[in-house]
């Protein structure tokens, strides 16, 4: 056996109990629906895991009716402490059954089971035990005595995080008192369906959390709803505008976790090797399939070529391949879609002028596979520093002064995440002021946890997910009221049409002419 | 003999400056009995795009003193409104119709709505904020920033609302560091003009507060759209007429566009809250590693 090579160590799959279909899981039971059924397949071999029900808009309304009724008869009038158990009890669930679920995303989604392992399964965990404790504790969320729930939230997550996206987003709408309906990504419903097993392990109330599958439309069926009273969307930064579009005019509350294309700045001063692993972190941790992933490397010139030799030699180390593998740090592009936007995206980088590095590795016969790339010589105008590629490909530009970098960093609509490499505290928090994006790592690159608000600037969506921010999404503020002697004027009736005396908009006011699939 | 007075020409305020509308538009400002009052500017597309040049000039600057001085530059302006008083006051009477004694109370709300936000520009960040209890050795802090530069509606037509109703919308969104493009109340523009004026002479930096006048319904969809504004304040716009394209529902689609962030009409003056203050700021969350000694 050579240097790096490794014998196979793969988790074994026998873990997994799978039934071949999975229905819609509404009102706590799993049922039919309306629409086709479809296959979920691994995209490390192509292979169909089980069939998967598809959501009409009808299963929808029947989702969201179960909801509404959870909520007006148990969930509204539960107590915030027994809500908290419950949550409690989802997360020790998650717990003791991690492995099975760790098995069953990496198989799913094509992610390496180290990281589903390592990192996705225990923050599902983390998410549920941290929300569970805020459900009895509302009133010190930060937006006024005796906060409310909004009502039935509507959540639509992509695939890059299966089951931590469907944690962020029920662990928060459930402490605050909210019931849900969600729609797992199209290519990774699997985890959602296992989690709905959990629940009625836990035996939360029927209709609490209901979960739709299907494609884009049962999406759209969801967050057009007329009986949704909030909706909370990560994905896609065009899809973000046309549910932000349908969203106008009605009083739905909206958040949205959308597109990045991250900065991540490497300083002279920096500590070399941090900051190549964490370059490597940032941008080829799960496939490169994340919104904040670190995709332009900002790096100081006089370093660039150090860094770029060392990058090569990093990447050239690392093991592309099967996803359920111990050994495995690159695992399977999500779907074939995926891949071949990543492709398109690179050639467009080659055709445009910068130079494109590959790192050696097999790539296996079936599947969807990306090998680890750099491109060099990229200038700020090229397409891959501006577009997100959502793959594991790296944009290499450089700089010279602070000024520069703080320039270059915040040239993008998007505005989620960035990263700071260097040794000299005061310039990491002066950089850290200039920076247009909702988290900023130094010297450290993505993390999350439970307790860190996370969300973007700009186009990368409003509104924040994780810790008292989170929590305040989903909730209604009574408000402060306004100090004694402040009060104000009020209207002739007649001039205002103001939200409380709308009707929401049944329909989308105007249909999108964007196309854009959530991820 | 009578002295005949020295009536003021109404203009628009764009980056500390008072300038006519390029267009070279006008419209009357008629009193609450319909007789003359004056000739505002009526802004134009290319005025509202000046103004947002000027905005965003202006944000680093602002966003970048310290909250402690833009506290204290937000109080200078409670003071200097507190000297012109009478002015003001006869403003809002002759424009809304109303007694002294009304005009009066309504500017004594104005000031004290800018004495109450003043305190909060050094406070707000200790109570929307918060250290982030992480699962690792991380320095992980959470703090509100600026969204950046606010287009707003003034509220509309309100009677004891032609100077607070600015004021309410104006003083939440500048004290965080944004900047702000604000339509006056169409009817009555009068104070908010000479409230621009009152900015101009309070250590505001030129640029931070630009105030227009005219049609909100004609030059709201142009700043709505704009891709350099951050964030709408709808305050007013509950009434703008929806066959011209520009009820708030339209602005609300345009801002979609780039993802602005939006607050809704509200019925009257809105009331002084710390939910205007959050609407237009943004959580950064900076994490530090801990475990490189």
């Amino acid at each position: 056996m050579a240097f790096l090579e490794y014998a196979p160590a793969p988790e074994s799959a026998s873990i997994l109990n799978l039934k071949a279909q999975y229905g819609l899981f509404i009102d706590g039971e799993f049922v039919d629906g309306g629409g086709e059924v479809f296959d979920t397949i691994s995209p490390a071999t192509e292979q169909v895991i089980a069939r998967i029900a598809q959501a009409d808009a009808h299963d929808v309304d029947r989702a969201v009716a179960a909801a509404r009724r959870a909520y007006e008869t148990v969930w509204s009038r539960m107590s915030g402490s027994d809500r908290g158990k419950y949550l409690f009890r989802i997360a020790r669930l998650v717990q003791e059954r991690a492995r099975e679920l760790a098995v069953a995303e990496s198989l799913d989604n094509g992610k390496p089971i180290r990281e589903t392992r390592d990192v996705d399964v225990p923050l599902v965990a983390a998410w549920f035990f941290y929300y569970a404790g805020w459900a009895d504790k509302l009133e010190y969320a930060g937006v006024g005595p005796n906060p409310r729930a909004l009502g039935v939230a509507a959540q639509v997550i992509p695939w890059n995080f299966p089951l931590l996206m469907l944690a962020w987003k029920i662990a928060p709408a459930l402490a605050a008192g909210n019931t849900v309906v969600i729609k797992p990504a199209e290519t990774t419903s699997l985890t959602a369906m296992l989690f709905a097993e959990i629940l009625q392990q836990a035996d939360l109330p029927k209709g609490v959390v209901n979960i739709v599958t299907g494609p884009g439309a049962t999406g759209q069926a969801l967050v057009t709803h007329d009986d949704v009273n909030k909706v909370a969307f990560t994905g896609s930064t065009n899809v973000g505008r046309m549910i932000a579009r349908q969203v106008a005019g009605t009083q739905k509350r909206l958040t949205l976790e959308l597109g990045g294309k991250a900065a991540n700045i490497v300083f002279d001063d920096a500590a070399m090797d941090q900051a190549v692993e964490g370059i490597v972190n940032g941008i080829f941790f799960n496939q490169g399939h994340v919104c904040c992933a670190g995709s332009r490397l900002l790096v100081q010139e006089n370093v660039h070529d150090e860094v770029v030799e060392r990058l090569k030699q990093r990447l050239s180390t690392l093991r592309l391949g099967d996803p359920l593998d111990k050994n495995t740090d690159i695992g399977a592009i999500n779907s074939a879609a995926q891949l071949e936007r990543i492709r398109t995206l690179s050639d467009t980088g080659e055709g445009e002028g910068a130079e494109r590095w590959t790192a050696d590795c097999r790539i296996p016969d079936k599947g969807f596979w990306f090998a680890p790339t750099i491109f060099t010589k990229v200038s700020a105008a090229h397409t891959i520093a501006r577009e997100e590629i959502f793959g594991p490909v790296l944009s290499v530009l450089t700089f010279r002064t602070p000024a520069e970098a703080i320039a270059k960093a915040n040239n993008t609509p998007y505005g989620l995440s960035a990263g700071i490499w260097t040794e000299k505290g005061s310039r990491m928090l002066a950089l850290v002021d200039q920076l247009k994006a909702g988290v900023v790592w130094a010297n450290t690159f993505n993390r999350f946890d439970p307790a860190s608000p996370f969300g973007g600037y700009k186009e990368s969506g409003y509104g924040r997910e994780g810790g008292r921010h989170g929590l305040a999404a989903y909730l209604e503020a009574s408000g402060w009221d306004a100090p004694a002697g402040l009060g104000s004027a009020s209207a002739p009736a007649a001039l205002v049409t103001a939200p409380a005396a709308t009707k929401p908009a049944a329909k989308p006011a105007k249909k999108s002419t964007r196309k854009g699939t959530a991820k | 003999m009578t002295r005949l007075s020295v009536p003021k020409t109404y203009k628009l305020a764009i980056g500390g400056a008072f300038p006519r509308s390029e267009s070279g538009r006008t419209y009357e400002v008629l009193a609450a009995d319909g007789s003359f009052l004056a000739n505002a500017a009526k802004a134009s597309r290319k005025d509202a795009r000046d103004a947002v040049v000027a905005a965003r000039a202006a944000v680093a600057k602002w966003a970048g003193a310290t909250a402690y001085n833009r506290g204290q530059v937000i109080y200078r302006i409670a003071e200097l409104l507190e000297g012109r008083r009478a002015q003001f006051i006869d403003e809002i009477s002759r424009t809304e119709g109303v007694s002294a004694a009304e005009a009066s109370a309504q500017v004594d709300l104005a000031i004290d709505v800018w004495v109450w936000y003043a305190g909060w520009a050094d406070k707000y960040a200790q109570v929307a904020g918060n250290a982030n209890p992480v699962a690792g050795p991380y320095f992980n802090l959470s703090v509100p920033e600026p969204t950046g530069v606010v287009a707003a509606v003034a509220p509309q037509g309100v009677t004891g609302g032609s100077l607070l109703g600015i004021v309410s919308v104006v003083a939440p969104i500048i004290l965080t560091g944004n900047t702000v493009v604000v339509i006056a109340d169409e009817r009555a523009p009068l104070s908010a003009i000479s409230l621009a004026e009152v900015l101009a002479t309070s250590d505001v930096p030129g640029g931070v507060v630009n105030t227009l006048t005219g049609s909100p319904a004609e030059i709201m969809p142009w700043l709505a759209a704009h891709a350099d504004v951050n964030a709408l304040d709808l305050a007013g716009a509950g009434g703008l007429d929806g066959g011209s394209g520009a009820s708030w529902v339209d602005l609300q689609l345009a801002a979609a566009e780039t993802l602005k962030r939006v607050l809704p009409p509200v019925a009257g003056v809105p009331r002084p809250a710390l939910e205007r203050i959050s609407a237009f700021v943004e959580t950064k969350t900076v994490w530090h590693t801990k475990s490189m000694l």
